[in-house]
């Protein structure tokens, strides 16, 4: 069976809804919003969230660790590089349904693809963050007598953070708006709702509803991060102050 | 392995499926994916440069310029189909503006930033010498600016035309997505076929503006910058 097929509809059909505002699937009904806030829109927006947090973590983990060793060993940058531009070039769509074949239509599957797509951006921005640190600062810490660890952990990491800051953003946006598409391989997240009300019609309440909160939550993610970077360097602050 | 063979012999048949002589052609849809992405690029072009270019030109809008690449990145495009699909119905020209929000933002960010980044000591010296507004754009600025230019344009292409398929999701059909999408038909072999044209029409695509970017970057820039590679993810970082 095709993981489209799958993904059926899960809602109880609109059109039994009694109001008026349903039944004529006018452009928006807050009441139909209200009913079905917790059934449908809660659950799928809760997953959302999860599916993105865990792809942006184990992303990072993945990333981090490939450019700590590219950081140290120069040569691994370029085969890393060369493999996670073929991964960011596979099409979304079609990476989720290939990935069906070996690991089934599951949430490993949107997993290991979300992740996929998380490498390149988040690898590249920590590589050039670690890169650019001014060699006279790393100099300075070298004098300093500071070990090799503690330069990265205490001088280059901390000076690197904007711009991994910067990739984790594009990052998390990135994979909340992939993962409106994981509904194809495993029935989660705000795609479930998209596609079914693309079914019925299409339903525009719950088009606009469902969509309307994948938006919001990419801005409002991005602004926590901002917000986190904010207070995670002060020192910037107080340069621009 | 077999899976691989079985695709690029669905790829050799030209995507035709034994027993089902209706399906449309693999060439035909990927033309028509190349039709939608350059249509939605062309239009992004048409918004997005001009306003990026004189936004860096006059050195205003910094906050717009940067902040637009990440608000668009920000819009999920299978969203936007479905909210245009609501207030539109579904049709070319709400695709076209999903790819048009997805494409405008990194041309935008870094048109602005390639121009703003022009050394000011090379415009002050143009301005010097008597050159017009118009001019000083014309024949320093652009010029030095194209590689960073092509840097987003390139991006957005290869953006746009991997979208086109998400399109097929929310029911639009004539694109490469109508065999992404439809696995009941084309079984798995064709679904990776259709993944492997996408893949190498966006690589051909990026080359083939590569090689544009090439003939109109000049000589004595092309020399200075092989070693320096200035990309989308360093242009937000500075965000």
């Amino acid at each position: 069976m095709s993981p489209l097929a799958a993904a059926g509809p899960v809602i109880p059909n609109y059109r039994s809804a009694s109001s008026s505002c349903v039944v004529h699937n006018h452009l928006f009904c807050t009441e139909w919003i209200a009913h079905n806030w917790s059934p449908i829109l809660w659950p799928a927006l809760r997953q959302h969230i999860l599916l993105t947090a865990v792809a942006v973590a184990l992303g990072f983990l993945i990333a981090a660790a490939l450019a700590l060793l590219a950081h140290r060993h120069g040569w691994v940058e370029r085969p890393t590089i060369v493999l996670t531009t073929i991964l960011y070039t596979i099409p979304s769509l079609a990476l989720f349904e290939l990935l069906v074949a070996p690991v089934g239509a599951n949430v490993i599957a949107a997993e290991i693809a979300l992740v996929s797509y998380t490498l390149l951006i988040l690898f590249r921005n920590i590589v050039t963050g670690l890169r650019e640190v001014p060699a006279d600062v790393r100099e300075a810490a070298e004098g300093m007598g500071m070990s090799r660890r503690q330069v990265l952990l205490r001088v280059e990491l901390p000076l690197a953070l904007p711009a991994i800051v910067a990739g984790l953003r594009i990052a998390t946006v990135t994979i909340i708006a992939l993962a409106t598409i994981v509904y194809v391989v495993c029935n989660q997240g705000l795609g479930v709702p998209i596609h079914t009300a693309l079914g019925e019609g299409p339903f525009k309440t719950e088009l606009i509803a469902a969509g309307g909160l994948a938006i919001l939550l990419a801005l409002v993610a991005d602004a926590l991060l901002v917000g986190a970077q904010w207070l995670l360097t002060p020192w910037l602050r107080a340069r621009s102050a | 392995m077999n899976q691989f063979v079985e695709a690029f012999q669905f790829i050799g048949r030209n995507g035709a499926i034994p027993g089902d002589p209706q399906l449309p052609s693999l060439l035909h849809l990927t033309l028509e994916t190349l039709k939608v992405g350059a249509i939605g690029v062309a239009i992004s072009l048409a918004i997005a440069l001009p306003l990026g270019i004189w936004l860096g030109h006059i050195h205003r809008g910094s906050f717009l310029a940067i902040n637009a690449g990440n608000l668009g990145r920000a819009l999920p495009s299978l969203a936007v189909l479905a909210i245009g699909d609501a207030f539109l119905g579904l049709g070319l020209p709400v695709v076209e503006l999903a790819l048009v929000i997805l494409a405008v933002p990194p041309i935008v960010t870094n048109a602005y930033l390639a121009i703003d980044g022009v050394d000011p000591e090379l415009v002050d010296a143009a301005r010097g010498m008597g050159m017009s507004e118009l001019r000083i754009l014309g024949r320093v600025e652009l010029p030095l600016a194209i590689p960073l230019i092509f840097a987003g344009v390139r991006t957005a292409s290869v953006f746009v035309i991997s979208t086109t398929t998400i399109a097929a999701l929310a029911g639009f059909s004539g694109s490469l997505g109508d065999v992404i999408a439809n696995e009941t038909s084309y079984h798995f072999s064709g679904v990776l076929g259709a993944a492997i044209c996408v893949a190498a029409l966006a690589l051909a695509v990026d080359g083939a503006l590569a090689l544009v970017q090439r003939l109109l970057t000049p000589r004595g820039l092309r020399l200075a910058q092989s070693k320096r590679g200035y990309r989308l993810a360093d242009a937000a970082r500075t965000a």
